[in-house]
């Protein structure tokens, strides 16, 4: 069986700090992804990300990938695997691994989960009608294959992936004829709010979809208002002339590798569901096996990046390697953590943090 | 709303009233109806409409989200052929 040292499952911003920590003390590295590019999320993010300046800020998601990849790239320690799937993980840290139609195994001696995230759906009649789309989808389509989803679209749900991902599909000439809201508040930041009704997208909140409309693709869909239990109120039917439907309705963790070896998960709504039990190490409930990233609560890229490298580090420094003033860079950079967090948006991610508790 | 036009697994094509008859007859838990209906069980396994299953039992039965049980999850993330594993198998020994 093939053998690795550290093996990183998910080559996002996560996963690719991990690694480049791991490589600055002469680990041995192995990265895997089921994309045939690397960089997840950040492949297709054309906008300027907020933040401080160590993680980037006023730069392109994009942008940053490409410092991130040439912070590693070519390096003798390590080894990346693209478009290969882990599709089970094992307790004997053996991952099971398919690539086209090869399917083989690795015997690993520490794993580190940066697998990030997925999207969430909703139930709403004819969902299932092409041009029912989730807005990650869109945007890989618009921004990584150049595809044009549609001509005229709902978005559904303003936090900042609707919000950025309504800004750019009328930078690609879409027609944005609506973002609705089922809760009462902008769920994203108000700067990106502001700027798509700058240019005329109408917002409207306590609002969702009843149904798609339309024989083999979405030809139009019919929205209505919400009461405070989040139930449509009948008589407020609106039916709005679309072909696309765009559901930004938020993350799930993609723990399934974990959940598989039997690492302790727990429910945290805050965080987008089922998220890992980590120790402040970031180590899970199984020895040697860490998690970071979207993977381990819903966050942003800024927040994997630091919590990548943590991970790379903490995993290193238990194997025996060991980081010039590794304790004040650690305590740096859990600090800017947490001052990340801070402020109205952050509440939510500091509420679920405080539900999951750190065990040790 | 016709609940019958309402996709909850795409993968197997279970529906939001398929859930509800269910429920009725009493599979109340995700591994219950992953076992009698494949919900969760195709190629996304449980990605995209584990939250929605989730949810709905929620909803039907009045529980905390938190307290409805999420199902289990084994290997394999995906589907894998038989020949693959075979194959590896071979070249193994």
């Amino acid at each position: 069986m093939r053998q690795a040292e550290f093996v990183i499952v998910g080559a996002g911003p996560a996963g690719l700090r991990a690694a480049k920590a791991l490589l600055e003390v002469g680990a041995k590295v192995l990265i895997i992804d089921r994309s045939d590019l690397l960089g997840g999320q950040l492949t297709k993010q054309t906008h300027m990300f907020f933040g401080s300046e160590k993680q980037h800020a006023s730069k392109r998601g994009i942008d940053i990938l490409g410092l991130m990849i040439d912070a590693i790239k070519g390096h003798e320690n390590l080894e990346v695997l693209t478009n290969t799937t882990v599709v089970g993980l094992y307790k004997d840290l053996v991952l099971s691994c398919v690539e086209q139609d090869h399917y083989f195994k690795i015997q690993a001696q520490t794993i580190i989960i940066a697998a990030g995230a997925s999207e969430k759906a909703l139930p709403f009649e004819n969902n299932d009608l092409p041009g029912v789309y989730a807005a990650g989808a869109v945007q890989t389509l618009m921004n990584v294959y150049g595809v044009k989803p549609g001509d005229k679209v709902l978005m559904v749900g303003s936090g900042n992936i609707g919000l950025i991902v309504s800004y750019q599909l009328m930078q690609a000439g879409v027609q944005v004829v609506k973002l609705v809201e089922a809760s009462s508040q902008i769920g994203g930041y108000l700067v990106h709010a502001s700027k798509i009704k700058r240019l005329g997208v109408d917002i409207t909140m306590n609002t969702s979809v009843k149904r798609a409309i339309g024989n083999d693709h979405v030809e139009a869909v019919e929205i209505w208002q919400l009461d405070e239990a989040w139930q449509g109120i009948p008589g407020t039917e609106e039916v709005l002339e679309v072909d696309t439907i765009c559901m930004a309705v938020g993350l799930a963790p993609l723990t399934e590798l974990l959940q598989q070896i039997g690492a302790k998960v727990k429910y945290i709504r805050e965080l987008g569901g089922n998220v890992a039990k980590l120790n402040e190490r970031y180590e899970t409930t199984v020895p040697n096996v860490y998690a970071c990233g979207d993977v381990a609560g819903i966050e942003e890229a800024s927040s994997a990046m630091m919590a990548g490298e943590i991970a790379g580090m903490e995993a290193a420094i238990k194997s025996g390697y060991r980081y010039d003033n590794q304790e004040a860079r650690l305590k740096t950079l859990r600090e800017d953590l947490v001052n990340l967090r801070k402020g109205p948006h952050g509440a939510k991610v500091r509420a679920g943090l405080d539900k999951l508790g750190v065990e040790v | 709303m016709d609940a019958k036009q309402i996709i909850i697994c795409r993968c197997s094509d279970v529906t939001l009233q398929d859930l509800y008859d269910l429920f009725e007859e009493g599979y109340t838990t995700f591994e219950e109806l992953k076992r009698i209906k494949r919900v969760g069980m195709g190629p996304c396994q449980a990605n995209t409409c584990g939250k929605m299953v989730q949810w709905e039992i929620a909803k039907y039965f009045n529980q905390p989200l938190e307290d409805v049980e999420f199902h289990n999850m084994r290997p394999f993330t995906m589907g894998v052929k038989l020949k693959s594993i075979k194959e590896s198998a071979e070249d193994e020994e």
